[in-house]
């Protein structure tokens, strides 16, 4: 198990470094700079802007210079957008909002989608499976930015019961609205998945048995079905976990509040590309941690696998 | 000699010599009965990207720093020249030497005292090549005495011609003749920086456990992407007149999210969203407001080797000039009250008249008729000629050039490929000449006719289309120099509807909805430089 571990941090390194080089690559091929505008700058400003932010210099130095920057002293650039702010600043300031709503969501999401799930498979073909379904597949073709208005119209406009956005540090009346609109997806699919995967685990063999012996419903469900049920649910945990903490452009921008998603958005279309890259590394190092973190789950719920 | 003292409005003399009433509920001019709660709170669209004076470049930015510093000269809510930390100033005879009089009572945040020194380095560091500043153009255009070969590095900042001749006296010596000098004082990258906080801090000096500045208001809280705030000064020369004790930014992109959360209460002042005037101006007649702006929204056409060879032939161009509607554009699409242009410059320019223009007297059907014979007379035959036409994203960008290609493809034939592009590829596009018709917007950075017509000369950065014409030349050149170039503005939009090297389609106008207790916004400012110490709420 340590060893596995330890095995699996180490491969992060080179994978983190392709993506480096990779992203660092693209990001330079796209058309424009930071410091392209609407008005061309006069040639000797932009190459003293550039010499002031080393893009003169080749691209593999550059590529170069950051990793050791970042290796060695968690150095991650300033901004090119924003003259006062470095990106571990905007990371620092924007990160612990999106962790916050986003982890909240997820417990959400997590706690209605497996209860929805299981109410359906337990009660197939059923009233109460039909609902379940019906609010699963309601939830799901809503997005959130079609959501995310029609709260505000509700709650802010209609009733006057929530602020329409902002985040005011996180206080909850600014949180139940991006909560609910990034929630809800996510809940509808993790819903499905648990009621498709349980109606499976309930039809075979091995509960087949159980009931046979006469263990109690409740029993075969909890000691029996539950954890083999949730292996497809956790491997859509994962990545969904880091999608919800680090990606909500559409909840950042209409509830305005802060998040990285949004400054991860906007670098790109700045052009801002320290900003750009390090929120990439972020989300990167994340989606590895949590991969991770999903195999050691999966060892632990499901004997069959060896790690 | 211009003094700029006989100019300082009744208004000001009034609100100083009713001063002490100030405390009660009253406006000390109007006699209004105040709100009890002065605190403003609007939307900008965007985050601003610097408040540093010599740094910034956006519109937002902009408005903070016009109530965090004072520069030398302010403008009225008619954007006339008032006194900033200037009380006055005077010229030589052939306007090339200003000297600037400072006040002695202005103070910056820590205390320490305004002097000509401030602005002496202020201008040095926006000229410096190792400040860097995206805005040094605009110190270019200033003229100022050495100012290129300070910025291109070939001489010390230190030899720029700008100079304190003493604690309140700033000397500022010009290449050539500019009368219209003090106006550009007005403007954000003039205003004064505090040396010893940005060498303390550097970069980060402009944070709000940093920040030192000298105008009416300080930054007290800024939570980036979310919101900022600023608090009244109290160190502010004027200070006893500040009616508004807080103003707050909050950042949201979206507009129509921008109009829930207005029409919710949460914001005093939002744009209106595309088309959405007419409708909520029925509904709220006293908050949905609309008036000119001095920027104007055209199309420009590539006159280089790399464009279509119909759009050489100047007949052509008039007619893709002639068959849009422009009516249908501002009434149906945009409904915020715009104005259909058919001149570059807008007509509320300060000293700027028209040419006789005769195809602004037509009815659309003459022009259309028009139109056709000119294609016809240039020997084209309209559906042979296929056009690229680029945009940026933009959802009004996007209605606009679906119905100007429907014009042209009904009146005259033509054909147009739509070319959407997102902003900076956009701008890689347009720099690289890969387009026959370009879209463009352009608000003037001070109200004068140059500041749009410098845009058509042959060597001007944005002037992307290739356009080059010796007597435009020629002419921006003479008005440089000249005491009155109004003559030369009008000759160059005569020649600009005779080469038609740009489609003019309307000019802008501010459209908002604002609460019906703010009071004193300057509408009448065509820059829109407003002061947010001149704003106040009535009680309601």
């Amino acid at each position: 198990m340590t060893a596995f571990i330890i095995k699996r941090l180490l491969s992060a390194i080179p994978t983190l470094l392709i993506l480096i080089i990779f992203s660092f690559l693209l990001m330079h091929s796209a058309p424009g700079g930071p410091f392209s505008s609407d008005r061309p700058l006069p040639p000797e400003v932009l190459a003293n802007i550039e010499a002031k932010y080393h893009l003169d210099d080749p691209l593999p130095l550059q590529i170069w210079n950051y990793v050791v920057g970042v290796v060695t002293q968690f150095d991650f650039g300033p901004s090119f957008q924003y003259k006062d702010r470095t990106v571990n600043e905007i990371i620092g300031q924007g990160f612990p909002v999106t962790l916050t709503y986003g982890t909240i969501s997820f417990v959400v999401a997590v706690v209605f989608g497996c209860a929805l799930g299981m109410m359906a498979a337990l009660k197939q073909n059923t009233w109460l499976d039909y609902l379940a379904v019906g609010i699963s597949i309601g939830a799901q073709v809503l997005p959130n930015f079609v959501m995310a208005p029609i709260l505000v119209l509700i709650f802010t406009l209609w009733l006057g019961w929530l602020p329409g956005g902002g985040w005011n540090g996180g206080a909850w009346p600014y949180l139940i609205m991006p909560v609910i609109a990034l929630s809800t997806s996510f809940m509808a699919s993790i819903a499905r998945i648990m009621r498709s995967s349980l109606l499976e685990v309930m039809h075979s063999n091995f509960i087949r048995t159980a009931r046979a012996k006469g263990l109690p419903s409740r029993d075969i469900l909890f000691q029996h079905a539950l954890k083999p049920a949730m292996l497809p649910v956790i491997s859509y945990l994962g990545p969904t976990f880091v999608i919800m903490i680090t990606g909500s452009v559409v909840i950042d921008l209409y509830f305005t509040t802060g998040g990285i998603g949004q400054a991860f958005v906007n670098s790109a279309l700045n052009r801002d590309y320290s900003v750009m890259m390090g929120i990439t590394i972020l989300v990167g190092c994340l989606t590895i941690f949590f991969n991770l973190i999903v195999d050691i789950l999966y060892a632990w719920i499901d004997p069959k696998i060896k790690l | 000699m211009i003094s700029i003292r006989t100019l300082t409005s009744t208004t000001i003399l009034g609100l100083m010599l009713s001063a002490p009433t100030l405390a009660a509920d009253t406006h000390p001019v109007t006699n209004e009965e105040l709100a009890e709660e002065q605190v403003f709170v609007y939307r900008v669209g965007d985050e601003f990207a610097s408040i540093d004076p010599q740094l910034a470049e956006d519109v937002q930015g902009g408005e903070f720093i016009r109530d965090l510093f004072e520069g030398l000269m302010n403008q009225d809510a008619d954007g006339n020249l008032v006194p900033g930390v200037a009380t006055h100033f005077e010229a030589n005879a052939d306007n090339t030497v200003y000297t600037f009089h400072l006040r002695d009572n202005a103070k910056w945040s820590d205390g320490k005292p305004v002097t000509a020194a401030d602005f002496e380095y202020s201008w040095k560091r926006l000229a410096d090549p190792a400040t860097a500043s995206p805005y040094s153009w605009f110190a270019e255009e200033m003229g100022i005495v050495n100012i290129k070969e300070v910025m291109a590095g070939d001489v010390d900042p230190s030899e720029l011609g700008v100079k304190a001749l003493d604690d309140l006296t700033l000397e500022v010596r010009l290449e050539n003749s500019m009368g219209h000098f003090p106006l550009m004082t007005t403007s954000e990258p003039t205003f004064p920086s505090p040396r010893w906080a940005v060498e303390a801090h550097g970069d980060d000096w402009t944070k709000p456990e940093n920040i030192v500045s000298n105008g009416a208001y300080i930054l007290t809280e800024r939570v980036p992407q979310e919101r900022s705030v600023r608090e009244r000064n109290p160190l502010y020369w004027d200070n006893q007149n500040t009616i508004l004790e807080r103003v707050e930014a909050l950042v949201i992109s979206d507009d129509n999210a921008a109009l829930t959360r207005y029409l919710a209460d949460e914001l005093d002042r939002t744009e209106v969203p595309t088309g959405q005037f007419n409708a909520l101006s029925e509904k709220h007649p006293e908050e949905a407001v609309s008036f000119p702006r001095l920027c104007a929204y055209y199309y420009f056409i590539n006159m280089t080797d790399n464009t279509h060879p119909a759009l050489l032939d100047p007949r052509v161009r008039e007619a893709l000039y002639l068959a849009i509607d422009r009516d249908v554009i501002t009434n149906a699409i945009l409904q915020g009250g715009e104005f259909p242009a058919y001149s570059f410059t807008p007509e509320a320019t300060a000293n700027f008249v028209s040419p006789a223009n005769p195809a602004k007297d037509m009815t659309q059907a003459e022009r259309d008729e028009r139109a056709a014979a000119l294609l016809a007379e240039a020997g084209f035959d309209g559906s042979e000629i296929e056009l690229d036409l680029l945009y940026n994203t933009s959802e009004s960008h996007k209605k606009i050039a679906i119905i100007v290609s429907q014009m042209w493809k009904q009146k005259l034939g033509v054909e147009t490929v739509l070319q959407n592009m997102e902003w900076k590829t956009f701008l890689e596009a347009r720099s690289n000449q890969e387009f026959d018709i370009g879209r463009a917007g352009w608000c003037g950075p001070y109200n004068l006719a140059s500041s749009f017509l410098d845009l058509m000369s042959s060597t001007h950065a944005y002037n992307d289309a290739g356009f080059a014409n010796a007597e435009v030349d020629q002419l921006l050149d003479e008005a440089k120099v000249s005491a009155d170039p109004s003559a030369n503005f009008t000759r160059i939009e005569e020649i600009l509807t005779t080469e038609y090297p740009i489609i003019p389609i309307y000019h802008y106008a501010g459209v908002y909805m604002m609460d019906d207790t703010l009071r004193n916004w300057p509408v009448n400012n065509v820059e829109q430089k407003w002061y947010s110490r001149e704003l106040y709420f009535a009680a309601e």
